[in-house]
Formats: structure tokens, C-alpha cells, sequence
């Protein structure tokens, strides 16, 4: 299995690919742990998040790339991506603050690597051929979620944050919420047109897909290893 | 600088004959001396219009034959080109990147649509091409590489996942739907400066400021535009229209005809009037000026200045691993 290091991921960040609306502040994580203690609540100690189907889902945020934690903190704050439990704590916190708290998270866990080797997509499994190869039949012109996402959705750069690992719960929340356009903070608005394209069957089952692939990798990568001793 | 759009564009699929060429001899000539490779990239005439009507078949329809094996391994080489990358492919594209949904996509140069317009005859100063030809002209140009034999299990492989895309489809018809949609003239000259600002606003997240793409680990996720990673100076995207067209029609992914005509001729300028690796057929021919005569006769930059630099003169043939024999 290829164990490359993620270098897609690590020497992108600071490149300023997209920096958006926020300032590109220099972030100190050691400050960032006082920040998080208003985030534990809900993401948790180990800054994991929490999958909560019937209420508020938390995303998981150790891990994350860091200047695309940095945007969303500020395009939370202008509203553009209306969310109701961030906007008290958002408005406690200034441009330092939220620079601190994004390194904190991004080096607190890795996102975990997962191969990236092409495979070819079983065409009977529906949510795989939706995250590798899309939906552009009759007109749909939906691309596979990984054409940005990356190989097995561990996402790309600043601007494609990693999907795999991520909760079920969440991913689906957010898929709606650009559906219904609670969240308008994509790039180009690229998102927004491949959501409003998704129906509710392949939301749930592309966010199930994404939640649940590092266990479903590491248990298929086990059995290979087994069959090979 | 201002790029000059040439009217030696292709109709009913002959090729407007070249001038006498200042430099004592034609292209016919050289072509028929075998000294020179032949120009597999010239254009086609433009698809027609109309509905597109044709699906192609489903892959969950493949069986177990040796002939559905090789579907399924052409489909692995046409996503995942990049498993020929040192012996074949000597940049970062895929087939997949300009023929999008694995070479299914009507409007996005889909294979279906190409396989039965092959074998296509060029005018005097060429032959007869077949789909083997021009899917070597591909491999050379559009992927900086070196042609799989005819014959070979790549080329073999690639025919037999068209052929089967093509299930049904009409015969030596060129179908709704094949090849990228023409836009019409531009209204204003495609300007470079306009393209780089649409450039800079609606490609440069997945492509990056320098047109050089994004990796994860091993695996292009967005492919480099210009530069070694590109595709060289003979493909047929660093034509302008070309790219125009394919912008407009498929560009940014998931946004098709989303930027306006001029946007789509603006960032194409702007993309192709960037390095990109030499044309392979520089190394037949003595000059930068020959290369361009023979060749260049359409819209592009090759052989043209930009910024004081007159783009394709040098002896950068990417990772390319021949240069030019002095």
C-alpha cells in the first residue's frame, strides 16, 4: 500500500492558492489551544467532532488544512455560511484568534492518509462510482466528488478539504445547506451547482461513503495482507 | 501583444495549401519525403449541430470476455494515463482531463463520437489517418510522449474501449455532440490581459496561480496548463480556438457555459500563451521559423513574442528524453 507522505496537502498549505476574504495572519497554535477551549464543547478534547444524526452534527476539525479553517472561521463570522451555534463564540473571537485556532487544529491530528493509487470504480456501487467517476448522465454533470477532492476524497490544497474521515452527519448537513443556500462560501460556487444537482438519495449515500472509507481501506488492506501470508 | 487570428482554418476537412514557402520547398514534398512527421493534429471539420441522441453503454453491462478485459483496461489507461508516464507519457495528463467522464461526455471531445470519423483523410498534403494514427498523434503531442507501436497492447487496449463506447453508434457520420461545440469569432481579439484576470478569478483554485495544477502524493487531482507538465506545442489544445471551445463547453469543471464566449477566447489566449514543452516535430526540421510555416498555421502563439519572448524558441522538450539531433 502506498504510505507516501501527503505532499499535496502539506506544501500547499501557505501558498495562498485561495486566500478569500481573510487576511493571511501568522498563527501560533500554542495561543490557538486557549482559543479551542470555547470549541471543545462541541469538537470535542481531541478535536474530533461528533456525529449527531438527529441534532446538530460536529465536524471533525483536527487535521484540517489551515487556511481553509481560517476562511470558514470569517465567512461564518460575514454570514456566509449561516451558522446559528458559531456566530455567539465567532463574535467573541478576532482575526489573531481565529489564525491561532486554525494552526492549533490543523497540527493537533493528521487526517489520516489514505492510498493513492488509481483503481478502477466497481460500476455496481453506486456511492463509489459517485466519489471516482460522477454522475453525467442525462445531463446531470455531476464530476466524481474525487476530480476535487482528490484520491479517496482525502482533499486537495486549501480549498478542497478532505471528505473521507469526515462525519456522515456533517457532510450531509452541508451538502443541504448549499442546496438551500444557507452556505454560499464555496469557491466560484462550485459546490453549489454539484450540490443542487444531487438528490437526497445520493447525499445520504455519498456521505455515508465518505465517513465510513479509512475504516472500510484499512479492513480491506488487512485482508489483503492476510491472503498474502 | 495582440494575437493575430490567421484565416488558415480548415474547411470540409481539406487544409487551405500552405504559401510557397519562402524557405524553398513544401510541406507535400516533406511530407513524402518521410523526412518530416506528418501533422496528425489537423482539425477535423466542426461537428454538426443538432441533439445530441447517442448513449453510450453502461460498464455494469461488461462481462467476463477477453474482449470486455480489454475494454476495461482501456478504460484504466484513458483515466489513468499516467501508468505509461516514463515510457509512453512524458508529462502529467490523462486522457480524462480534456475528454471528461472517462471519454463519455457528449461536447467534451467524447470517444464515442471520434471513433467512427477514423480512418479520415487530410487533404494532399497528408494521408489517409486512422484511429491508430491519430491516437499516436495524441500520445506524442497531448501527452508529451513517445507512440505505443501499432499493434501494442496500449494501442490495442485504448481502440477497444472506443469501439465498444461506439456500440451502435453511425458509421463514418460525424455525430451531435462529437468533439467541442464552436463558438463563434470572438468579438474583440482574445486579449491575455482579460484572460488572466478570468484566469486569476475562476481557474487558479483547482489549477493554481502558475498553471502548474495540484497533486496529492503521486495522483494529479488538477492537471498543469503550461509549463513541462503540459501538453507540448503540437497538441491541439495550444490551438486557441481549440482550448476556447473546450473551455466554454466544459470549464470550470461542473460550470460548463458559465463564462461568456469572450471569457472562454480570453483564458484560452492567456493559457496557450504560456511554455509549454516543443513541438516534437521541431526536432525534423531545422528552424523555429520551418516549425512554425509547416505547422503553425492557425490560432496560436507558437513562434509569436510575448512579454519580449518569442514563445517555442528553445530545445525544452519537458521530461522528453529526446532533444534535437544536431
Amino acid at each position: 500500500m502506498n504510505k507516501k507522505m501527503l505532499g499535496g496537502l502539506g506544501l500547499l498549505l501557505g501558498a495562498g492558492v485561495y486566500a478569500g476574504a481573510a487576511t493571511a495572519l501568522e498563527g501560533d497554535p500554542e495561543k490557538g489551544e486557549e482559543v479551542a477551549r470555547v470549541c471543545v464543547a462541541c469538537h470535542q478534547e481531541d478535536g474530533m467532532g461528533k456525529n449527531n444524526p438527529d441534532t446538530e452534527s460536529w465536524p471533525r476539525l483536527a487535521g484540517l488544512p489551515e487556511a481553509y479553517m481560517v476562511k470558514q472561521l470569517h465567512d461564518m463570522k460575514a454570514d456566509k455560511r449561516h451558522n446559528a451555534s458559531m456566530a455567539p463564540i465567532l463574535g467573541t473571537l478576532d482575526d489573531q484568534d481565529m489564525a491561532d485556532v486554525a494552526a492549533y487544529y490543523a497540527e493537533l491530528e493528521p487526517w489520516p492518509e489514505l492510498p493513492t493509487a488509481y483503481h478502477a470504480a466497481d460500476p455496481d456501487n453506486a456511492a463509489e462510482w459517485l466519489a471516482e467517476r460522477g454522475d453525467w448522465e442525462d445531463g446531470n454533470f455531476i464530476p466524481a466528488c474525487s476530480q476535487c477532492h482528490g484520491p479517496n476524497g482525502q482533499g486537495v490544497g486549501d480549498s478542497f478539504p478532505p471528505l473521507a474521515g469526515q462525519h456522515a452527519a456533517y457532510l450531509k448537513t452541508q451538502l443541504e445547506h448549499w442546496r438551500e443556500g444557507q452556505r454560499h462560501n464555496d469557491p466560484n460556487e462550485l459546490m453549489a451547482g454539484v450540490a443542487n444537482r444531487l438528490d437526497d438519495s445520493q447525499i445520504d449515500m455519498i456521505a455515508e461513503y465518505y465517513a465510513t472509507l479509512p475504516e472500510r481501506l484499512e479492513a480491506r488492506g488487512n485482508e489483503q495482507e492476510e491472503s498474502a501470508q | 501583444m495582440n494575437l493575430h487570428i490567421s484565416h488558415w482554418l480548415i474547411t470540409g476537412g481539406v487544409v487551405s495549401a500552405l504559401s510557397a514557402s519562402a524557405l524553398g520547398f513544401s510541406l507535400v514534398a516533406l511530407a513524402q519525403s518521410g523526412e518530416v512527421e506528418r501533422d496528425y493534429q489537423i482539425q477535423l471539420p466542426d461537428p454538426p449541430e443538432g441533439e445530441v441522441t447517442f448513449t453510450p453503454p453502461a460498464e455494469a453491462e461488461l462481462g467476463d470476455s477477453q474482449y470486455d478485459d480489454m475494454v476495461r483496461r482501456g478504460r484504466d489507461l484513458f483515466i489513468n494515463t499516467q501508468s505509461l508516464r516514463g515510457e509512453n507519457v512524458f508529462n502529467e495528463q490523462n486522457c480524462a482531463n480534456c475528454h471528461l467522464d472517462a471519454g463519455r461526455l457528449a461536447h467534451s471531445a467524447p470517444m464515442w463520437a471520434a471513433f467512427g470519423v477514423y480512418p479520415a483523410y487530410r487533404g494532399k498534403n497528408d494521408m489517409v489517418n486512422t484511429l491508430s494514427d491519430r491516437i499516436q498523434g495524441c500520445i506524442t503531442y497531448s501527452m508529451n510522449g513517445k507512440a505505443p507501436e501499432k499493434g501494442s497492447d496500449v494501442l490495442v487496449a485504448l481502440q477497444t474501449y472506443l469501439h465498444w463506447m461506439a456500440t451502435d453508434a453511425p458509421n463514418n457520420t460525424s455525430m451531435p455532440g462529437r468533439s467541442y461545440p464552436t463558438l463563434d469569432d470572438p468579438e474583440k481579439e482574445p486579449d491575455r490581459k482579460r484572460g488572466a484576470e478570468v484566469y486569476a478569478n475562476q481557474c487558479a483554485v483547482c489549477h493554481g496561480d502558475n498553471g502548474e495544477g495540484q497533486k496529492v502524493g503521486e495522483r494529479q487531482v488538477f492537471p498543469p496548463l503550461w509549463g513541462d507538465g503540459a501538453y507540448n506545442w503540437g497538441a491541439g489544445m495550444h490551438r486557441v480556438n481549440t482550448a476556447a471551445n473546450f473551455i466554454h463547453a466544459n470549464m470550470p469543471l461542473s460550470k460548463s457555459y458559465s463564462l461568456s464566449e469572450q471569457q472562454a477566447w480570453d483564458v484560452a489566449a492567456f493559457v496557450n500563451s504560456h511554455e509549454r514543452p516543443q513541438d516534437p516535430r521541431r526536432r525534423t526540421v531545422d528552424s523555429l521559423d520551418e516549425t512554425q510555416e509547416l505547422f503553425h498555421q492557425h490560432q496560436g502563439f507558437y513562434g509569436k513574442e510575448v512579454d519580449g519572448k518569442r514563445l517555442g524558441d528553445h530545445e525544452n522538450f519537458g521530461e522528453h528524453p529526446d532533444g534535437i539531433d544536431d
